[in-house]
């Protein structure tokens, strides 16, 4: 093939002259390469056809570059034409929030070393934990009760999660892959025997979720890249590349058409996929750092960001902009994990200052700030019914609020 | 927490040089003449390369060294072909290890990441202008933007940066054909691990296509969409716990569950406040197990019952595992879709002529037309008639409002000893799972002639 050619005429001496044409097929062919290998941006999944064309006579990059250029101008003004209200706006309208009584009413201890991610069982009071030493716990919380424990073959465990059915766990971190344990009622039974490897990434594990059943797990890589894993066979059902760095987090949609998620990385972006195609729907980039969380609305019309720049972010999907942003001067330490009250009202922010700040969502203020942790917040989320939500953190513990 | 790579897009760091010092001890036992991978002279083009390996052998030795399994081994060898320890002599910018004869080379130490010296721009744009002398002005896109950016921020040194790159070209001449090979090879490879491939022609096309679709894509005025958003919250204000006490009580904060043994799938008379919930939408009745169960009865009332289920078919089979799709889409094509069909739905013909057709050939998406159509059906219509429906009037009559619990210090401290391990999700999914099955087997079509030769029914 000529790209061979081309490749043996640098090793070669012989200066070839060859045509640009050869030179881009030669770049076309190695773009299917991972992210992270080549280092060569990806942005966007689109039909190959469409993109790898043939050079045209007057297409340059200086000209698609300014066509680009023009485009971003042109959808910018479009979407300032319908912003015709801000969100604080609208909010005055409605009634103020009380005082908070916000206290832990659960510490889970058990875990040795930092716990890094939790995740909350359907039936609303058992939860999945990971932490740094390894070690993956499944605690009935309500009782405090530690159920099952497995050690993974890995340190830091960055990701965990608990199945719909209530059957099983995955988890995944520095082992590149993510794994599932099917849990038993057994306690004496001896859970990493029956697990199954199910996701292969090109490097660390940050964030993994099932779909609406246990078959299906979405993951995000620090590769770059997400996936969808059929889990009893372990194959890649959907990648999703668009991200120029690693992606940390990511969210699915709660909406009845439960088509779509959201994934947030270090090269400060907030990307929405749709499932089925691969395809990036919307990109959101107005953080000033890396996006350590992203939790859907309880609509699922909008998300919210936490980022190291100390700031959450309300995206409205529908306007596609941002519409509200959470900091204060007095925050300084970035968010590590976020989540909505059922409502939408509140918005639970778990910072590296070692607080949890709560948020009141329509009018932008702060309504109460939670101690307790001893060391940074590393995980939130609420309970499946609204009713508490748990925190987890790199003091060891989890704490449950209500 | 974030862990950086080493693509620190602007700010040029330096790789963790702990890690990689105990992969240096590595790499020189590879490269051990008798125990290390084994390498032979290649031939490629005019020009003979010494000393190059191949992917197999490296990925051999490093099972049998590390008593790793070979995918551990695949992924340590692609962190060593990634840190520019080990370089491909072919796609030289696919940086993976390949375990074929795919050709591999070692890096010289000079090189290795672990040296002091950070990958400098001056030497980069040095690198660049004598490639740029030696392949008379034809490099590689990205390395033409690499060099053009050179250009304009280090235009005062760039007389400097060409004299040394002509002086260095001239000494190039001078050596051997295959030393100078070899080391237009390795210096190659060093750069693609610290200068990879920026923006290319197909990346900057792609964007566009985006844009231009986030363009065709319309969106809501804010007004609107926020408007909705307000009226969210104020529709829900009454079930979020944090902002309304639930009652009879808050599980975490008195140590008593029955608010969650009010709100179980199986329980008879659900309370007032999951019934108000139902009214909000469609999708909230059907999200709440104990609401579908009550929109179930009012179906089977209706003789609709076929579009629920076939709505729950469709559901399983989009999110269940890859190798039920052909069982599972042949069942609800028996079910649901041919024409006699015990469970007929019914929908109009376009789209079932679509779904039929793409069932030939099964895949996960295949019933989204025909769900959707069965959704909406179901949203728009069925759900008013339910909510207006006296199974839903009389559910509301009947809805308990659990009193607030009342307890006593002396109470709460007895909660708290006295809580309820609840069942297992384990135990509880077995028993849905048996539920289900039983009302399919209801479900099915009574077969008239089994029954009346197993004389059931008798009419004497």
């Amino acid at each position: 093939t000529c790209e061979y050619n081309y490749v043996l005429s640098c090793i070669s001496c012989e200066p070839r002259v060859l045509s640009l044409q050869n030179i881009l097929s030669l770049i076309l062919f190695l773009l299917p390469a991972s992210a992270l290998t080549t280092g060569i941006y990806m942005i966007f999944s689109t039909k190959p056809e469409m993109a790898t064309q043939e050079v045209q006579p007057n297409e340059t990059l200086t000209n698609l570059k300014a066509e680009s250029d023009t485009l971003k101008t042109k959808l910018e003004d479009e979407r300032a034409k319908l912003h015709d209200v801000e969100l604080h706006q609208v909010a005055e309208k409605v009634d103020g929030l009380g005082q908070f009584i916000m206290k832990t009413r659960r510490t889970l201890k058990g875990h040795g070393n930092k716990v890094l991610c939790m995740d909350w069982c359907k039936d609303k009071r058992r939860i999945v934990s990971s932490s740094q030493d390894g070690k993956v716990i499944v605690w009935d919380a309500f009782t405090t009760n530690k159920e099952h424990a497995v050690t993974m073959p890995c340190t830091w465990v960055m990701a965990c999660a608990y199945a719909p059915s209530g059957c099983a766990v995955a988890c995944g971190g520095l082992d590149n892959k993510c794994s599932v344990y099917p849990l038993s009622l057994d306690k004496n039974e001896n859970l990493a025997a029956k697990k199954k490897s199910v996701a292969m990434h090109t490097n660390y594990l940050s964030a993994c979720s099932f779909t609406n059943s246990d078959m299906q797990i979405l993951t995000s890589s620090g590769d770059g890249t997400c996936a969808l894993w059929d889990v009893e066979s372990g194959q890649l059902l959907q990648s999703f590349h668009g991200h120029a760095a690693d992606v940390l987090c990511l969210d699915l949609a709660p909406s009845e058409t439960g088509n779509t998620f959201v994934s947030g990385g270090c090269d400060k972006k907030a990307n929405v996929w749709d499932m089925r195609s691969g395809q990036c729907i919307q990109s959101f980039e107005t953080h000033e750092s890396d996006i350590n969380s992203v939790r859907y609305y309880p609509s699922g019309d909008a998300f919210a960001s936490g980022s190291d720049d100390a700031t959450c972010r309300l995206y409205d999907l529908r306007a596609d902009r941002e519409v509200a942003i959470y900091s204060k001067e007095s925050i300084i330490f970035g968010a590590s994990s976020v989540d909505f009250s059922l409502s939408g009202r509140l918005l639970f922010g778990g910072y590296n200052d070692y607080t949890i700040n709560v948020w009141d969502v329509l009018k932008g203020t702060r309504v109460s700030i939670l101690f307790g942790h001893e060391n940074r917040v590393s995980t939130l989320r609420l309970s499946p019914d609204g009713t508490a939500f748990c925190s987890g953190s790199w003091d060891h513990t989890l704490r449950i609020w209500a | 927490m974030t862990i950086r790579t080493l693509r620190d897009y602007g700010q040029h760091y330096r790789p963790r040089m702990a890690c990689l010092k105990n992969v240096e001890v590595f790499v020189v036992e590879m490269q051990d003449p008798k125990s290390g991978v084994k390498g032979a002279d290649q031939k490629l083009n005019v020009t003979i390369i010494p000393h190059v390996i191949n992917g197999q052998d490296i990925l051999a030795w490093i099972v049998t060294k590390m008593k790793v399994t070979t995918e551990e081994a695949q992924a340590f060898g692609t962190m060593l072909v990634a840190y520019g320890y080990i370089y491909p002599l072919q796609n030289h910018r696919k940086l993976v290890l390949v375990p074929d004869s795919t050709l591999y080379r070692f890096q010289t130490p000079y090189f290795w990441p672990v040296q002091k010296w950070p990958a400098e721009d001056i030497d980069y744009a040095i690198y660049l202008a004598r490639r740029n002398i030696r392949k008379k002005g034809m490099l590689e896109p990205y390395e033409q933007q690499h060099y053009d950016n050179l250009h304009k921020w280090m235009n005062p040194k760039w007389d400097f940066i060409v004299m040394q790159a002509t002086e260095q070209y001239k000494a190039n001449k001078e050596r051997k054909k295959p030393d100078r090979v070899v080391l237009d090879c390795q210096e190659r490879a060093y750069w693609i691990v610290h200068r990879p491939p920026v923006l290319t022609f197909d990346v900057v096309r792609r964007t566009n296509i985006f844009l231009t679709q986030a363009l065709m894509r319309s969106a809501v005025k804010s007004s609107v969409s926020l408007t909705a958003f307000v009226k969210f919250v104020t529709t829900h204000h009454n079930h979020d716990p944090f902002l309304t006490t639930p009652v009879p009580s808050n599980p975490w904060i008195t140590d008593s569950d029955e608010f969650w043994q009010l709100n179980s799938r199986s329980v008879d008379i659900p309370t007032k406040l999951s019934v108000e919930r139902w009214v909000l939408s469609f999708w909230e009745l059907i999200s709440d197990p104990r609401g579908r169960v009550d929109f179930k009865l009012f179906l089977k009332k209706e003789h609709s019952a076929e579009n629920m289920a076939f709505y729950e078919a469709a559901e399983e089979m989009r999110w269940g595992a890859a190798s039920a799709i052909p069982e599972k889409s042949q069942f609800i094509f028996n079910t649901f879709l041919k024409p006699g069909a015990p469970r007929w739905i019914n929908i109009d013909g376009r789209t079932m002529g679509l779904t039929v057709k793409g069932l030939v050939v099964p895949h996960r998406y295949v019933l989204d037309a025909a769900q959707t159509h069965i959704f909406l059906l179901m949203k728009k219509d069925t759900f008013y008639r339910y909510l207006k429906s006296p199974v839903h009037k009389d559910m509301q009559k009947r809805a308990l409002v659990p009193a607030p619990h009342v307890f006593t210090d002396a109470q709460l401290e007895a909660n708290v000893r006295n809580r309820n391990p609840g069942i297992s999700p384990i135990l509880q999914w077995q028993q849905e799972e048996e539920e289900k099955a039983a009302a399919a087997v209801a479900a099915r079509p009574i077969d008239v002639k089994a029954m009346v030769a197993t004389n059931k029914l008798d009419r004497k």
